[in-house]
């Protein structure tokens, strides 16, 4: 062959393997079997598995890692994390205080819930757990956001510090929004796409909109 | 009763008459009065993309009618039934949007818009835009008010969203049932020639409801004229979107029930409205605000406040 005459195999390189079919005996789940493995090694491969989604959030990119290996550990600690730091707020009666923990624990759930109920009846092809994933998993800038806020507000509660917070929300909630369009915004029938959006938009004002508010005793 | 047949009969001559005469006329003339065919018909040379809906809907109104509230076929516990109630594009919701904030005289809108395709969406999303839109706005119009006093102290105020919410989900869909079956229950009695579904009537309902998102965020201004002056305003529109699709369905009926009918409607859509800025505003010199009847004597209520 003409074309080949320049190649050569390097001697070097190794060419051996093994070629022989497994037989039947040999379980064809041992590989996968996470029954006798170390606690530490699943409890690590669950944190990995969060961990990789949280920067898939902060720097969204065309990836679907969120869709395709969904889990709903992230959104649950970040619900309760949000819902445990808007707690301690001041009010003069029980009335007029901000959320209580299951206010903002039901607001978020149930929001995702509806929200995703609702790009499904529009057409959406997404799978109900995964919105839910993303979704959940895209309230973490709106966490970073409240831990700021509670951070500024422990140095004063003044103009200044309103402004900055005014900031870090806004901010936030633009990242939140943008972050989980890009996710989503595939999913849907493309004349239907504003229509999906626009529920995702009011969820995280009004999250951003509890943030904000929260004033501390 | 041969009276009342042959009166149909005319009717469906006339329509067939003008349908013959200019085959692109857009005819709903089933629920319009013999009288005035004409004006109606040429005001609903809608572009073109109604038009097909509204062919399908002339061949036979009757049947598109008693069809109106059966075309979902799939049975209620699947999916693609709920699916029926969500076939809509971003466009038609933007128009439906519009229609109910700019309603024209002589135009229904349920026969213009719904057009026996009625969603939840609109209705839905705009109740709960409107819960957080008020909530949002009464909070933040009550810090505007109270904001020099030494004394205040800003709550959140994050109850009021569940009262917001209960509030506006009932009257977006209460009001609607309670009037389905009263008009049912007259359609039983009296022959009308117009008649809605349940989900229509809902669908007017929260598309109604929309003029209320821009009013709310408006009464953030403090001041008790502004704040009347819009209530009346998005009262006007809306209300009138709510007279002109009521009153062919009971216009046949006894004029003193025909007339209560949508005074009540009204009423009720007042409430509402002056409910709302009610308890979720303050007033803005915290003296509680004077009898709910605005109006001739507005004049002497500013000149009091400064």
């Amino acid at each position: 062959f003409p074309g080949l005459a320049d190649v050569s195999i390097s001697q070097d390189i190794p060419v051996e393997g093994e070629i022989t079919v497994p037989v039947g005996s040999h379980s064809p789940d041992e590989d996968y079997s996470t029954l006798d493995e170390p606690v530490r090694d699943t409890i690590m491969r669950d944190l990995r598995a969060v961990g990789k989604k949280f920067v898939h959030v902060m720097y969204p990119r065309k990836s679907s890692a969120l869709l395709r290996d969904w889990d709903l550990w992230g959104p649950l600690v970040l619900c309760v994390s949000l819902a445990l730091m808007l707690q301690g707020g001041s009010a003069d009666s029980k009335d007029d205080g901000g959320p209580q923990f299951a206010e903002v624990f039901v607001i978020i759930w149930f929001g995702a819930v509806v929200i995703t109920l609702n790009s499904k009846l529009l057409g959406g092809t997404i799978s109900f757990f995964q919105s839910l994933c993303v979704l959940g998993y895209c309230v973490l800038p709106l966490t970073v956001a409240m831990l700021v806020c509670r951070l500024v507000l422990l140095a004063g509660a003044g103009t200044i510090s309103f402004i900055i917070r005014l900031i870090v929300v806004v901010a936030m909630f633009g990242w939140s929004t943008l972050a989980s369009t890009a996710f989503l915004a595939d999913s849907q029938p493309p004349n239907r796409k504003a229509l999906v959006v626009y529920p995702i938009f009011l969820f995280y004002f009004v999250i951003s909109w509890m943030i904000l508010t929260f004033t501390p005793q | 009763i041969a009276c009342l047949v042959m009166y149909l009969f005319s009717e469906f001559d006339d329509a067939a008459n003008l349908l013959a005469a200019n085959p692109d006329a857009t005819t709903i003339s089933i629920d319009e009065p013999v009288e005035i065919p004409k004006n109606q018909h040429s005001r609903l040379q809608e572009p073109g993309r109604e038009e097909d809906d509204e062919l399908l809907g002339t061949d036979d109104s009757d049947k598109t009618e008693l069809l109106a509230g059966q075309k979902k076929s799939a049975p209620f516990w699947t999916f693609e039934y709920y699916q029926t109630f969500f076939d809509v594009d971003t466009y038609q919701v933007l128009d439906r949007i519009k229609g109910s904030v700019f309603p024209v005289p002589g135009k229904n809108f349920v026969r213009l818009y719904i057009r026996s395709n009625p969603d939840l969406y609109g209705p839905f999303w705009i109740c709960a835009t409107l819960v957080f839109t008020i909530a949002v706005s009464g909070n933040l119009s009550n810090f505007f008010i109270h904001l020099g006093k030494p004394t205040y102290h800003y709550v959140p105020e994050f109850r009021k969203v569940s009262i917001a919410a209960t509030t506006i989900y009932a009257y977006a869909w209460l009001v609607p049932l309670a009037l389905w079956g009263f008009l049912m229950w007259r359609n039983s009695k009296v022959m009308n020639i117009v008649s809605y579904s349940f989900l229509e009537i809902v669908c007017v309902y929260g598309y109604s409801l929309f003029i209320y998102i821009p009013t709310a965020i408006l009464w953030i201004i403090p001041q008790k004229v502004v704040r009347w002056v819009l209530v009346v305003f998005s009262l006007c529109l809306s209300g009138s979107v709510l007279v002109m699709t009521f009153w062919p369905a009971v216009r046949d009926d006894n004029r003193r029930i025909a007339l209560a009918t949508v005074g009540t409607i009204l009423l009720l859509h007042a409430l509402l409205a002056v409910g709302c800025l009610a308890y979720f505003f303050d007033a803005p010199e915290l003296d509680f605000p004077a009898p709910i009847i605005p109006a001739h004597n507005g004049t002497t209520v500013i000149t009091k406040s400064h």
